[in-house]
């Protein structure tokens, strides 16, 4: 086996402050143990040689700047992921969401959007959909274009449709999708109030306000200090009695706003925002 | 945000098919005072919820054993178990963090990513175990271990219900013992006792 691979302090200093002025992107509030995971990876992915290749790559070729994006962005996602989140936001969340004449949710961070879509079926089968808006946005544009087009891998569906059912899903689920070879494109009139738009969490504010804000496994790439400026950008999207979704594992422990939430579904980390 | 450096010594464990009896088999010999922080990483279904954290302290008869949030910090006394479709890393200033990214060698957590980021931070204050399994996570983590200057144990594989990856540890591993549960025991109340 070779020598692991590393990158030093000053090196990932450097990399941060580059990528920030060259491109205006802010890493240097990302969590360093994951961060540098996906450093490394890109590196492997890339062939990077050496550091210094890589710096130079990086200030002249846009490029090569996109593919480090896409890299070092997490851009996994799942249908249902959690299936007893999305039971809690059947029971919980959408029967409150359906008193609003209109309905505005956004996903913050919303990778290629299965979690969008399967948002929408959740919305389809209360009844709501043809009166909500969903805001989806990313960092990475390419997500955003992947999203747009609806189309999931069919290797993942046997999984997701396990998700779905466990979820409380009763329909048919393939009625939501088409497949067409080794994909499946999700119907159009799913996806039509769909939003999609750029958004980095780091540098951009507020920009509407919502009923539900869903930020699932995004913040976890976020040091504390990080996760509570973005914390406040939730709570400033939100009226009063507004949700807000964090992933399972997720905590407004450690956020200065802790108080200003109430705890609708402990297990699923759904909260409301009291006034 | 002055956050205390972790420095003190750390044990991490992984386990596949079949790691759940020698498991327990090792933590029920634990002294009453051991307070060495354990990590746990076992292989489980993604989206399915599991309540392994309180069949384990239900088997061991003991609290304090609990999936960590995302930036909670590592406290002694405590057993941690990886959450599940979640890989779980270590951050310098002694919190954890978790990862929702590719799976590795299949799995999420993995073996291999939690054992290589506890030995890059705790450096030789490591204690890696690797239980039965029938696949390779955890070889390379392991491995990583035994770099960094901690000390790597393996299930014999004449105890293991699945080989494979003790197997595959030792295959590229020559520091790792090669223990059974009962002794691995010993070897980490040993380490309580020292500190």
């Amino acid at each position: 086996m070779t020598e692991e691979k590393n990158i030093s302090n000053d090196e990932l200093k450097e990399l941060q402050e580059l990528v920030l002025y060259r491109y205006g992107y802010d890493f240097s509030q990302y969590s360093k143990a994951s961060f540098v995971r996906r450093v490394l990876r890109f590196f492997e992915v890339a062939g990077v040689a050496s550091f210094y290749d890589f710096k130079y790559n990086l200030v002249n070729n846009k490029e090569f700047f996109a593919f480090f994006l896409e890299n070092v962005t997490v851009n996994v996602t799942e249908m249902f992921r959690d299936p007893s989140f999305y039971r809690g936001l059947r029971e919980k969340v959408l029967p409150a969401l359906a008193t609003y004449p209109v309905i505005k949710i956004w996903h913050a961070g919303c990778a290629t959007g299965e979690e969008v879509f399967s948002m929408c079926i959740l919305l389809e089968e209360a009844g709501l959909l043809s009166r909500s808006i969903i805001y989806a946005t990313d960092i990475n544009p390419k997500n955003l274009d992947q999203a747009k087009k609806g189309i999931i891998p069919l290797t993942a569906m046997k999984e997701y449709i396990q998700n779905y059912h466990l979820s409380g899903g009763r329909q048919d689920f393939s009625s939501y999708y088409t497949a067409r070879y080794d994909n499946v494109l999700i119907k159009k009139e799913l996806r039509k109030n769909i939003v999609f738009s750029q958004h980095n969490l780091v540098t951009d504010y507020a920009f509407n306000e919502f009923q539900l804000v869903l930020c699932r496994n995004v913040m976890i790439y976020f040091e504390k200090e990080l996760q509570n400026r973005v914390m406040h950008l939730f709570y400033d999207s939100l009226p009063s009695g507004g949700y807000l979704a964090l992933g399972i594992k997720e905590s407004l422990l450690f956020t200065d706003v802790r108080w200003k939430f109430e705890t609708v579904d402990a297990a699923s980390k759904i909260f409301r925002r009291k006034t | 945000m002055g956050e205390e450096v972790n420095s003190g010594h750390i044990v991490v464990m992984g386990g596949s098919a079949g790691s759940y009896t020698p498991l327990v088999s090792v933590l029920k010999r634990l002294s009453p005072g051991f307070s060495i922080p354990i990590i746990i990483v076992l292989h489980r279904l993604r989206n399915v919820e599991s309540e392994i954290d309180k069949l384990l302290s239900m088997a061991l008869g003991r609290d304090k054993i609990k999936e960590p949030e995302d930036k909670e910090n590592i406290q002694p006394g405590y057993i941690y178990l990886a959450p599940r479709n979640y890989h779980l890393l270590v951050e310098e200033n002694g919190c954890f963090g978790l990862d929702y990214s590719e799976l590795v060698d299949y799995s999420r957590p993995s073996i291999n990513i939690t054992m290589q980021s506890v030995a890059s931070v705790y450096q030789e204050n490591v204690t890696g175990v690797l239980l039965s399994g029938a696949n390779s996570d955890g070889a390379s983590g392991l491995l990583s271990v035994s770099r960094h200057g901690g000390t790597a144990i393996v299930q014999s594989p004449a105890t293991c219900e699945y080989a494979t990856m003790p197997q595959a540890a030792l295959n590229i591993n020559t520091k790792a013992l090669i223990l059974s549960p009962e002794k691995i025991a010993v070897v980490l109340n040993g380490l309580s006792a020292k500190i």
